[in-house]
């Protein structure tokens, strides 16, 4: 069954493990398997800290979480409208982080590339970030 | 995220159970750093995390932490019993490789 959900929450870090949460109430009628779930709520933690952290560095603002469910994928995407990535390409490198003393490891884009089948991070200075995934249910490379 | 420790045979053993983001991991960085500091003659340090059900790249960074810290005064660490999740998580940082699993 397709299916769709939006929700929108402040960025706050309390909203890391709800997010998480929302992904996976939201996946219970596919019947995922334990390993894909994990796979996901994991990424969605990823995206959501990284705007959260990074999006907003001096609080305030909202993060956006999109998801679209069909027999063959999953699609999420998560928005801020915050600070911006100057370089993409940088910060989709592992090991990269802009913030060292704050013992970031700098691999949550890693993570979301291996744990998903589609990375794709779109951001503008100053106007936000846009991280959108996509994870196909047998694995593979199926169209959309 | 709860945190337990016990000592067995000069060891320090770190229990980590619940879940390890962004948000636990503020707290939870203090509390091992106090757990290190109050057992400094330790001759290794287990992190076990069998009770563990979620980490994120975020406890990547605190484990990280933890070992640098640990290296200062040449206790080697490691990492006990992750679930199949947090697994994946710890291979894919390759930070096995400074703080194997045992």
């Amino acid at each position: 069954m397709d299916n769709k959900m939006t929700i929108k929450f402040s960025s706050v870090s309390e909203n890391e493990a709800f997010a998480r949460n929302v992904i996976a109430s939201f996946l219970i009628s596919s019947d995922p398997s334990v390993e894909w779930l994990s796979d996901i709520k994991t990424a969605v933690s990823e995206a959501v800290t990284n705007a959260i952290v990074h999006g907003y560095p001096s609080g305030g603002g909202e993060v956006e979480m999109k998801a679209e469910i069909t027999d063959k994928y999953l699609h999420i995407v998560v928005s801020d409208k915050g600070v911006g990535i100057e370089n993409v390409d940088e910060a989709l490198e592992p090991f990269y982080t802009t913030k060292p003393d704050e013992e970031r490891s700098g691999m949550g884009f890693t993570i979301i590339k291996t744990f998903t089948d589609k990375l794709t991070v779109s951001s503008e200075k100053g106007k936000g970030t846009t991280v959108d995934m996509i994870k196909y249910f047998d694995g593979g490379e199926g169209n959309i | 995220m709860d945190i337990k420790y016990s000592v067995t045979k000069g060891n320090l053993y770190i229990y980590l159970s619940g879940e390890l983001d962004e948000f636990s991991a503020r707290i939870g960085k203090d509390r091992l750093d106090g757990i290190i500091d109050g057992n400094i003659n330790a001759q290794n340090v287990v992190f076990n995390l069998s009770k563990l059900t979620f980490m994120d790249s975020t406890g990547i960074g605190i484990l990280l932490g933890r070992y640098r810290k640990l290296k200062k005064t040449g206790t080697p660490s490691f990492i006990q019993s992750p679930s199949v999740s947090v697994n994946k998580v710890l291979q894919i940082s390759g930070l096995y490789k400074v703080m194997p699993k045992i």
